[in-house]
């Protein structure tokens, strides 16, 4: 199997193993912020495979994770569905508007595509303000149903969808589809002159990020107990995302979750920095981004490789 | 052996703006023939291959593949259907193995099949050990001279098993060794009974390996047959060398007492792993007008980059006696040495008076009212389409446009670029006469890239001869005409 010889999948399958025995000597505290930490990290994951692999620039992350999110929200609160009935409701929401948002930015050449998921960012953080009655506004809604109550078990859980995602995401990324997305990103004329029809394959490929994304942001949604535009909507938010994935390493995939996952550990420790905190993680992540461009894990894979 | 008709062309056209690009073009290939369809730059080859590809949509015209019209067929529909091209410059999947990057190109254009099936990597292997990859199969591109590249592009082209093979360049970059190697590896094309479409500029790199050539200028047709015969066709040598070439003595006593203004040395460019400059040594002295003649691709274009900064270069590039290797593009211009670019370059959703401005913005005001009297008195059509958009002229007034946007920039020394780039003899006449007044005002020095001799030489004090990216011959225009015109083709 030509999996096993990758070494993404040893180092991976280690860090899996370690990631998983933490809850026993880490505080509570800890547990909560590496929780969010991972579900970050599949929401930069989602966005790696439409950036390193499809070569489209989302600019709005938000936009697919935010419809999930609330679609989840709204059901539970306000009809009392289940939490499986509304991830499964929220995934679907975020891939419905992605294809609605896809279908005519897709058509748009250059830079047009990011502008068009930034503005709708815009629009959909407007729709929940202007709605404030089902969706709660600007202070956020609560949700009546959560995850678990146990710290312990909402590692857990979070764990085990960041890895399932990340080994579907990266499965998917290995495959042929994976193959003539990472052409069709490349060089869109050749890989329509070799046969593919690229628009089919981004717009794929665009749903299977909403996917991800759109569940992630339901998920996420459970944990935390309350939705609200500041944590999953705000430009803000999809901003941290892109440098996650950055970060980490443009088209591995993995490297997007670690990223994600460094980004918000590096946070919390700096935090005693104050107000420089901030200030520092992001004077670290430019200086991945200028030093090293394929990021942190694409710069440990790829040593060597010119482009 | 030529068999049935495959790719039916006919009364294509093509527009960009004001540009015609392709005219009333109509031919036809057959199965098992390897046809060259050759003109300069400009002439509107590429468009006609791409408008076969579906990259480019026709304005009007059919393009029939085995009697069903493919006309604006998206191009992976046209792929699909039989039609396969191999692009000069390619960006292979760098992560990914040779064997990888043609198994690409035999995958099902299918959303859910996951895992290729294992008579892929079989048959991959086998095209691959075809074209000659056999030893590298598990390499990575980068790591791969510039020949196996080629290789692997002409592997992911027939990976498919087309009907219809276009090849952009075919020996682009190669050595006479690899030339050899890839006829042979084109002529099994042909043997298979593959229709295989050559497009080149030149007849000569293509005369030992095609059936039938056809020569295009200016969008049209204009001659066709045995390669032999089209390089004999009176119209054809007029299209490439300019008809007969006539020098003319000039009295260049002036120029050769003045002071060397460009120096070129050693001068080394590198496309990739291709050679576009070998080693290149030229002087421009002070008011002297000079030109580098040349067929397309041998390295005319990016010596001129060079010189303004556009590429990295080894070597070194003075002007003036100052070092230019640390200049920026801008600053270079800024300078004096302005470049005329072949491709024109104009800001084409600007109209002809925001260009002609923007070419003199560092002026001042008086000083630049009066260069743009000066512009428009050398081409008085540009004072007439003021308030037009670039796009929107004609090649030939694009032309001139280009020109007077880099007279208002005042150079010194001006690097023109193959002016004749797809105009039509009246208007070369017109560009020709606006040279001369340069001369004749002595406001600058010229060096001026050509593949039209016949244009060239009337305007040039020295001549220097540009072939694979080495200078092969120097010397005054007179001596050219005696010594060159039989080897030049």
């Amino acid at each position: 199997m030509a999996v096993l010889r990758s070494p993404i999948v040893w180092i991976g399958a280690v860090v899996v193993l370690i990631a998983a025995l933490l809850p026993f000597w880490l505080s509570a505290y800890l547990l909560a912020i590496l929780t969010a930490a991972y579900y970050f990290g599949v929401f930069a994951m989602a966005w790696d495979l439409l950036f390193g692999f499809a070569g489209e620039v989302n600019f709005g992350p938000t936009f697919l994770i935010g419809l999930g999110a609330y679609t989840a929200a709204i059901l539970n609160r306000n009809f009392g569905y289940s939490i499986p009935v509304c991830v499964v409701a929220g995934a679907l929401a975020a891939v419905v508007g992605g294809i609605l948002l896809a279908l005519p930015a897709l058509r748009l050449r250059g830079p047009y595509f990011g502008l068009v998921t930034l503005v709708a960012v815009l629009l959909l953080q407007n729709l929940v303000v202007i709605f404030a009655g089902v969706t709660g506004g600007e202070i956020g809604m609560t949700v009546p149903d959560v995850l678990s109550i146990d710290a312990d078990v909402n590692y857990w859980y979070a764990l085990a969808f960041l890895v399932i995602c990340a080994v579907l995401l990266f499965g998917l990324s290995r495959s042929a589809v994976g193959l003539i997305l990472q052409a069709s990103g490349q060089d869109a004329v050749e890989a329509a002159a070799l046969g593919f029809n690229v628009t089919k394959h981004k717009i794929a490929a665009f749903c299977v990020s909403a996917l991800f994304s759109g569940t992630a942001g339901a998920m996420l949604i459970f944990y935390m107990g309350t939705a609200s535009v500041d944590t999953v909507i705000d430009i803000a938010i999809g901003v941290q995302i892109i440098i996650a994935a950055v970060l980490g390493g443009r088209r591995t995939i993995l490297g997007a979750a670690l990223g994600a996952v460094f980004l918000i550990v590096a946070n919390e420790f700096l935090r005693p920095l104050g107000q420089l905190n901030t200030f520092v993680v992001a004077a670290i992540a430019l200086a991945v981004i200028l030093f090293f461009p394929e990021g942190l894990l694409g710069y440990a894979l790829h040593r060597g490789e010119r482009e | 052996m030529t068999g049935a008709v495959r790719l039916q062309v006919s009364e294509l056209n093509k527009r960009f703006g004001g540009v015609v690009a392709v005219k009333n073009m109509s031919f036809e290939l057959h199965a098992g023939e390897i046809v060259g369809l050759i003109g300069p730059n400009g002439s509107g080859k590429s468009t006609v291959m791409a408008l076969i590809m579906g990259i480019q949509r026709a304005n009007s015209g059919t393009i029939k593949l085995d009697g069903i019209d493919i006309a604006g067929w998206p191009t992976h529909r046209v792929a699909r259907s039989g039609v396969s091209i191999v692009f000069q410059h390619s960006r292979p999947l760098q992560r990914q193995t040779v064997l990888e990057n043609i198994k690409l190109a035999m995958l099902p254009d299918s959303l859910l099949r996951l895992v290729s099936e294992p008579s892929v990597a079989e048959r991959a292997k086998g095209i691959a050990e075809s074209v000659g990859l056999g030893a590298v199969l598990d390499r990575h591109p980068w790591t791969l001279p510039f020949a196996d590249l080629r290789r692997m592009e002409l592997a992911k082209a027939v990976a498919r098993d087309p009907k219809v093979v276009l090849i952009d360049e075919p020996f682009a970059g190669l050595t006479a060794a690899e030339i050899k190697v890839f006829s042979n590896l084109i002529r099994t094309l042909r043997d298979q009974g593959r229709a295989v479409l050559l497009v080149d500029h030149s007849v000569k790199s293509v005369a030992a390996l095609a059936d039938r050539v056809i020569a295009m200028y200016l969008g049209e047709g204009i001659a066709e047959g045995s390669a032999d015969e089209v390089m004999q066709n009176e119209t054809v040598r007029r299209v490439y060398i300019g008809g007969k070439i006539e020098a003319v003595e000039r009295k260049s006593a002036h120029a050769l007492q003045q002071a060397t203004l460009l120096e070129v040395e050693s001068v080394k460019v590198l496309y990739g792993k291709a050679k576009a400059l070998d080693g290149i040594y030229v002087h421009v002295r002070q008011d002297e007008f000079v030109s580098i003649v040349g067929l397309n691709g041998a390295g005319k274009t990016t010596l001129f980059n060079a010189i303004s900064g556009l590429v990295p270069y080894r070597g070194a590039i003075r002007f003036g006696g100052r070092d230019l290797r640390t200049s920026t593009a801008a600053a270079i211009a800024r300078a004096g040495v302005v470049h005329c670019p072949e491709m024109r370059e104009l800001f084409g959703d600007m109209n002809v008076r925001e260009n002609l401005d923007l070419g003199g913005g560092h002026l001042s005001k008086a000083e630049r009212a009066r260069q743009l009297d000066w512009v428009f008195d050398l081409f008085p059509i540009l004072e007439q389409r003021q308030g037009q958009r670039a796009r929107t002229l004609s090649g030939g007034e694009q032309q001139m446009l280009t020109l007077g946007r880099a007279l208002m920039m005042q150079p010194k020394l001006l690097i023109l670029d193959e002016p004749t780039l797809g105009l039509a003899p009246v208007i070369l006449s017109q560009i020709s006469k606006a040279i001369e007044r340069l001369r004749k005002e002595r406001l600058l020095t010229l060096l001026l890239a050509e593949q039209n001799v016949t244009f060239a030489l009337p305007h040039s004090d020295r001549v220097y001869v540009l072939d694979h990216g080495r200078i092969t011959w120097e010397g005054d225009p007179l001596r050219f005409a005696a010594e060159m015109h039989a080897g030049y083709l």
